[in-house]
């Protein structure tokens, strides 16, 4: 039975009680407490379920690399599934379930997969479920996916917030154990900038649990105020760092307020560090032993065990067996002993045992079976003893010992994570049966020097006074490396016990028989056997990548931790290869899992990506605007009027304008300043059309293609003077624009003389359009000459209009009379106001995208992204007579020589008009004759853009067919999505083939 | 080879499953082949699986560098659906998910194609008109789709916010057989089934050279020594610079990473695959539980399998949005591969300057859910000179000016 001891317990604090849940029972526990060894302290060992046999499971660990004490923490929206219980700290009012049953802990229905399970072996879903087909869908899949994952996932937004924070330092330390710590002081004392990062509550580590300094918390205090006190050094606790990338780059992970839900503090904050140097002083992991029955509930890490007893004056049973192969685990037989509880013996498989520690063990009366495995560990729910083998055997009992916990360990593994993530190499270690850092391989920098160092025991260091010299010696190398001189050492005294050897065991007994090894778990969450390892090898899954898809072994969400070297040592004997032959698999970030939230941080909502605004944003706001998303602007597609539709507003918009004068707010044009003496050579390859030749004071419709010839962009070219040119662009093309002309300055044309800027935020743009617009600007009162002759089409000029500095462009989309008005960004909502206030009288109206796209269609203009798809050329859109045949290049010039695009039979640009004058479904497709060699229908056509024109009373469309500017008239069928009749033929719908520009197509409207 | 099935299981369990045989053979080289592919990941493997199975060529090599299904078969999100927009995508990637249906029962090995249905979200008026243009032409390529509104959305999948303040969920383009498969279980049944045909299946071997006379390709030069072919089958992906170089040619082709990621496995929340375009970023659930995640590829060019973290940020930043119960998961695992990317997006299935060498790579990040497709037009070309599912991908096309270009939703709107 698992409880709480009289005394000890060196981070709790006993004065403070903290009343808790666990699947609705009300327990207590103290401050400082973790959940689990608050449940250990309740007597309650049982936490969870596995994930394939839904095994009753207890904690093994005391940390981070927890694979069966997850549980669903919270309710409602604050609940968050597989929360490891080892690293929760206790509060008040914490609420917990334990996952991955039903219908309950105790009595789980889904573990008659336990008795089932030597009809499932690794991979058994690979050959069975396979007929008859329709079952996998309705009966197979739908019950393996109810069995599988594990906790339950909130169904409501979430409602705390995350952040982001930036750190820029010369080294940042993960780990504040003794040798994170020391390595701190190094770098500390040389004057670096230094972030220490420690992912537990508290510093020290490992350092007061595990002995070998005589002071360790007054060491640890004394070094941490010393810390405190260096203005270059920031130490964070519950502060994990989770990966490291390329160039110096680290994320860091901080649990701020889960133990205060509802608080205002940030839940999680994510740290994006840039990093000169990572110090890995992440210490190591304890490995189980794989013996049958190792996964009960009673069975823990040695380690684990110890730090209950120590750090939280809790035992996680009466009665402790230890099974080791090495001295370290006579550590938790002594804090046992010191707790006043009983260890009937200590079992361990080397042969000889000598040494000072099993020493100790021996002279505090504890019995030590050498040579010895277990057999078979008894009990269901939990531990009630152990049978004994030899180890050199092939497990025949020969004793048994009654018990109600068993203390593995199997040996230590380097934490060398951090190492790994951007590539560097490990090597084996024969003496301590681990993979610690290859130093002559380390993940290199962007100069190519090694940019990470593990030290203490994350370097193979694993007795303390060994650890501490590592620690100092690879931090002096690092600051030297940092090209500043280490400052005079002073390493604390130790008492570090020195430890005979290990004896690699990873099957216990040697000679298990196929029964016993199907009882041994490796990945205990997963459910991987030693068993399960041996047949992927026999199978031929003999990469380790193979075994781990094949078996799921270190996939579970301890990523292997536990498992990972176990399950190698297996595959590597089950090949006979050596261990390092086998190698590992990739070692990923993050070390532990990290919240989503936490990598989104304050991204979420209406900022979850920026939000540009115009200066008339609110204005439209205020009156109603039904937006519409183009890049990260909100444009309005309308401004519906009280219960009016988006297509009545649509359609008033456009006759107000047609008829009398409209308003369009387009500041989202991208505009972009093009000068220098080169200036005119530039535009000249960046357009299809000759703009070297446009004068000052005048405007060109210019067309922009890729190096593939494929249009990407147009928009209206104003020449402002002799070496400046002003580009517009389209809203969604003006970033991605300016970038593909810095593409060609920088690395074509690096020595043309250009320079370019993006002012589109600069300018607010307002379009005045309608046979009135010519009078209200007038009306506003202004110096600038707006007659037909004074500013022609496609013309430009430079005044004021009713107070404001004004650029008006002569320019239409619309195919009325036009003045596209820029004003600088700070007047743009008063001249809008302005321009209301002065058209009132004319029936002035704002109108937005959809009447601004209806308007082009009619006027037959093609739109980018519309008429556009990245697949046509201008020539397929009958615009030839904007290509300079006089130029010898120009961007894509090359590529419309290509034969595909010089083929005469391409599809082309017409005008679509319905028979009936309904409105042709939008993307729709003009059938042919036949099908292809594919069996797919043959076809001749498309729509590209289809609306209903108010202004003409019926649908019209724009649409690229076959030769269709040669086949004006003819009658085309086009398919429909519409679900036919039953039975019937698929429904279709005829349009004829009309010219493109529906309305005015001489252009009386805008050259008044 | 002996079948599996349930009952071979349970006999099987009887003994502790020490009957089951090797799932495929582990052979030294043979001095020549017939065909040799290299490369075996699910394209390479299923290139071989179709030469012998619809053409009869048996006496075949596929020569693997690592080992198989190592490279972007054990790496994608699983993803598989032929909701293409040009004819000859949608004719390929239709003819895969058609084969994949039956997959399991043709290779006796469950890959677990699991036809749960691909949402692709219209969030933009552009997007909802990109989609609308699809529908239509899957129409008449034979592919089922259509488009839906908002409402049916939430219905398919309920943990979606249809919503957002900034990109309201317009609908969506619904191709309710599309679905998932198990990755890694695609490339081990394709592998078994060649095995079984008599092929070897050669991992650890590297080709290092390509050899050629008279302009025709008779072998390949490897670090198991040298191996001569007929017919030589090059399916490498993000490496297929590399091995063009070896034989003298150059292609189209950048590699990029481009990243995925899985949350802690929780109980199924999502039978849906859902793509959402506007915001970068995809998801689904795995039979295991995990939240698998996908979004855009880095944007630079590098072979080292890792990421950037930022694009990892702009995808989970995106999926929150459009599911905020993700939030409070956390985050598993998270990895990169390496794709090969044309300048149309589109796959390269063809003949080469050099005789009897074929080339198939340029699958971008869309090559998982085309392998059966991919492996059959390979087959086909390889075996008979032409195939039609295969015509339109030749490396002509970038001479041409030919090209397929999917990126459609990627056009710009006023």
């Amino acid at each position: 039975m698992s409880s709480r001891l009289p005394q000890g317990g060196r981070l709790i604090d006993r004065s403070t009680r903290m009343a808790f849940t666990f699947n609705g029972t009300p327990m207590t526990g103290f401050r400082g407490d973790t959940l689990a060894s608050a449940l250990l302290a309740n007597g309650q060992r049982l936490m969870g379920r596995s994930f394939k046999y839904h095994r009753p499971r207890g904690v093994v660990t005391s940390g981070a690399e927890e694979p069966n004490a997850l549980v669903n923490l919270g309710r409602g929206d604050r609940l968050e599934p597989n929360q490891r219980a080892t690293t929760t700290p206790l509060f008040d009012g914490l609420t917990a379930r334990s996952q991955n049953h039903w219908p309950s802990l105790e009595y789980d229905i889904g573990e008659v997969n336990v008795a089932l399970s030597r009809f499932l072996p690794a991979g058994f879903y690979y050959k069975t479920f396979i007929h008859p087909r329709v079952a996998w869908k309705h009966v197979f899949e739908p019950f393996i996916r109810q069995s599988a994952g594990l906790g339950k996932a909130p169904k409501k937004p979430d409602p705390d917030r995350y952040e982001h924070f930036y750190a820029h330092v010369d080294v940042v330390i993960a780990g504040a154990g003794m040798a994170g710590l020391q390595a701190a002081l190094v770098a500390g004392r040389a004057g670096l900038n230094v972030l220490l990062c420690e992912q537990e509550g508290h510093a020290g580590g490992r350092l007061p649990v595990d002995g070998g300094m005589a002071d360790a918390d007054g060491w640890i205090e004394g070094t941490v105020a010393a810390l405190a006190a260096m203005p270059n050094v920031t130490m964070r606790l519950n502060t994990q760092v989770s990966g490291v990338y390329d160039h110096g780059y680290v994320l860091a992970y901080e649990r701020i307020a889960d133990d205060a839900p509802g608080s205002d503090a940030p839940r999680h904050r994510l740290w994006r560090i840039r990093a000169r140097h990572v110090i890995a002083a992440t210490g190591a992991l304890e490995r189980p032993l794989s013996f049958a029955g190792n996964d009960k509930p009673g069975v823990m890490l040695a380690s684990a065990l110890r730090d209950y007893i120590v750090n939280y004056g809790v035992s996680a049973g009466d009665r402790t067996v230890i099974v080791t192969n090495n001295d370290d685990a006579y550590r938790t037989a002594l804090a046992i002993k010191a707790a006043g509880l009983d260890v009937p013996c200590i079992v361990d498989a080397r042969p000889e045992v000598t040494g000072d520690l099993p020493a100790r063990a021996r002279a505090a009366g504890i019995e030590v079976k050498t040579g010895m495995g277990i057999a078979e560990v008894r009990g269901r729910k939990g531990v009630t003893g152990v049978r004994l083998c030899r180890q050199a055997g092939s497990g025949v009992p020969v004793e048994e010992v009654a018990c109600d916990a068993v203390a593995m360990s199997g040996g230590w593994s380097p934490v060398v994570h951090l190492w790994s993530h951007c590539g560097g190499k490990l090597t084996w270690d024969d003496a301590g049966a681990f993979f610690r850092p290859d130093h002559a391989r380390p993940p290199t920098n962007q100069d190519g020097a090694g940019f990470v160092t593990c030290l203490g025991a994350a370097d193979g260091a694993l007795v303390t006074q060994d650890a501490l010299s590592n620690a100092d010696a690879m931090a002096r190398q690092v600051v030297g490396a940092l090209g500043v001189k280490p400052a005079a050492a002073d390493l604390p005294e130790t008492d570090s016990v020195a430890e005979a050897p290990l004896m690699p065991v990873w099957v216990m007994p040697h000679g298990a028989g196929p029964k016993k090894r199907a009882k041994m778990w490796l990945d205990f969450q997963n459910d991987v056997k030693v068993s399960d390892v041996q047949l992927a090898a026999q199978e031929g899954f003999e990469s380790v990548e193979h075994t781990k898809r094949y078996t799921t072994l270190g996939m579970a969400t301890d990523q292997g931790k536990l498992s990972n070297i176990n399950g190698l040592a297996i595959l590597a004997e089950a090949r006979g290869a050596a261990i390092p032959d086998v190698g590992t698999t990739t070692f990923r970030p993050p070390y532990t899992p990290i919240s989503m939230g936490a990598i989104a941080g304050e991204a979420r909502g209406e900022i979850f990506q920026p939000l540009r605004r115009t200066p008339i944003h609110d204005w439209h706001a205020g009156r109603g605007a039904y937006w519409e998303p183009v890049g990260y602007w909100r444009r309005p597609y309308c401004f519906p009027q009280e219960d009016e539709s988006h297509a009545d507003a649509v359609a008033r918009e456009i006759d107000a304008t047609r008829n009398g004068v409209g308003l369009l707010d387009a500041s989202t044009l991208g505009k972009i300043i093009v000068k220098g003496p080169d200036a005119g050579r530039f535009m000249d390859m960046l357009y299809t059309n000759m703009m070297s030749s446009l004068k000052p004071g005048r405007c060109r419709y210019g067309l922009m293609c890729n190096e593939n010839g494929f249009l990407m962009d147009d928009g209206v070219v104003a020449r402002l003077n002799d070496d400046t040119f002003l580009v517009h662009t389209t809203t969604g093309g003006a970033d991605h624009v300016h970038a593909h002309m810095e593409d060609w300055l920088q690395c074509e044309w690096w020595d043309w003389q250009v320079f370019t800027a993006n002012v589109t935020e600069a300018w607010a743009q307002i379009a005045v359009v309608g046979p009135k617009a010519r009078t209200v600007l007038e009306k506003l009162g202004t110096g600038i000459d707006l007659s037909a002759e004074g500013l022609p089409f496609m013309a430009w000029a430079e005044g004021r209009i009713g107070g404001f500095d004004a650029r008006v462009f002569r320019i239409s989309f619309s195919g009325e009379l036009s003045f596209e008005v820029a004003v600088p960004a700070s007047q743009g909502l008063a001249f809008w106001e302005a321009l209301m206030e002065a058209g009132g009288e004319f029936g002035i109206t704002p109108y937005g995208t959809e009447a601004l796209h209806v308007m082009r269609a009619e006027k037959g203009f093609i739109m980018i992204g519309d008429e556009t798809d990245g697949t046509v050329i201008p020539q397929d859109l009958g615009l030839d007579w904007a290509i300079s045949k006089k130029k010898d290049d120009y961007l894509g010039k090359r590529a419309h020589e290509r034969s595909h695009m010089t083929d005469p039979e391409r599809w082309k640009l017409v005008g679509l008009e319905t028979v009936d004058g309904s409105v042709l479904p939008d993307g729709s497709y003009a059938i042919a004759e036949g099908e292809n060699a594919n069996g797919q229908r043959n076809t001749q056509g498309r729509v590209t853009s289809t609306y209903y024109s108010p202004t003409l009373g019926k649908g019209i469309a724009m649409g690229l067919v076959l030769n269709g500017p040669d086949r004006m008239g003819e009658v085309l069928t086009f398919n429909t999505t519409e679900v036919p009749e039953r039975g019937g033929p698929p429904k279709t719908i005829e349009a004829q083939i009309v010219s493109p520009v529906f309305y005015d197509p001489e252009g009386e409207k805008q050259n008044v | 080879m002996r079948r599996y099935s349930a009952f071979a299981i349970a006999r099987e369990a009887a003994r502790f499953h020490s009957g089951w045989d090797r799932a495929w053979r582990s052979p030294t080289p043979r001095s020549a082949y017939d065909a040799i592919i290299v490369g075996a990941g699910g394209h390479g493997l299923a290139t071989a699986y179709y030469l012998g199975k619809n053409h009869g060529l048996t006496n075949v090599a596929v020569i693997e560098k690592g080992w198989l299904g190592g490279g972007n078969t054990g790496r994608n999100t699983t993803i598989i659906r032929s909701n293409y927009l040009q004819d000859p995508s949608a004719a390929i990637y239709e003819k895969a998910r058609s084969l994949y249906e039956t997959l399991s029962q043709d290779l006796n090995y469950n890959i677990m194609f699991s036809p749960r249905g691909v949402m692709m979200l219209a969030q933009t008026q552009h997007e909802v008109r990109g989609y609308q243009r699809t529908a239509h032409a899957n129409a008449l390529q034979g592919v089922t789709t259509e488009f839906v509104g908002p409402k049916r959305v939430k219905e398919l999948c309920p943990i979606i916010n249809i919503d957002g303040p900034r990109y309201p969920v317009l609908g969506g383009l619904w191709q309710a057989r599309a679905g998932t498969a198990r990755h890694d279980a695609v490339a081990w049944g394709y592998a078994r089934a060649c095995s079984d045909m008599g092929m070897d299946i050669i991992q650890q071997c590297e080709v290092t050279g390509i050899t050629r006379e008279g302009g025709k390709v008779t072998g390949v030069e490897t670090t198991k020594g040298a191996i001569g072919c007929k017919k030589l089958g090059v399916v490498v992906a993000g490496h297929s610079g590399v091995v063009a170089n070896m034989a003298g040619f150059r292609l189209p082709i950048e590699s990029v990473a481009l990243q995925a990621l899985v949350s802690e496995p929780i109980k199924p929340v999502m039978d849906i695959v859902v793509m959402a375009n506007t915001v970068h970023g995809y998801m689904s659930q795995s039979d295991k539980g995990e939240m698998v995640i996908g979004g855009g590829a880095d944007g630079y060019n590098n072979y080292t399998q890792r990421g950037s973290f930022q694009h990892v940020e702009e995808t989970v930043r995106a999926l929150i949005e459009t599911f905020p119960m993700l939030s409070r998961l956390k985050m598993l695992r998270w990895w990169g591969g390496i794709v090969d990317m044309t300048g149309d997006r589109s796959p390269i299935i063809s003949k080469t300057p050099v005789e009897n060498m074929f080339i198939n790579c340029g699958w971008g990040t869309g090559g998982f859910k085309a392998i059966p497709g991919s492996g059959w037009a390979m087959a086909e070309l390889m075996a008979t000179g032409g195939s039609p599912l295969a015509q339109e991908f030749s490396l002509g096309r970038f001479r041409e000016g030919r090209f397929i270009d999917e990126s459609v939703a990627a056009g710009v709107a006023h």
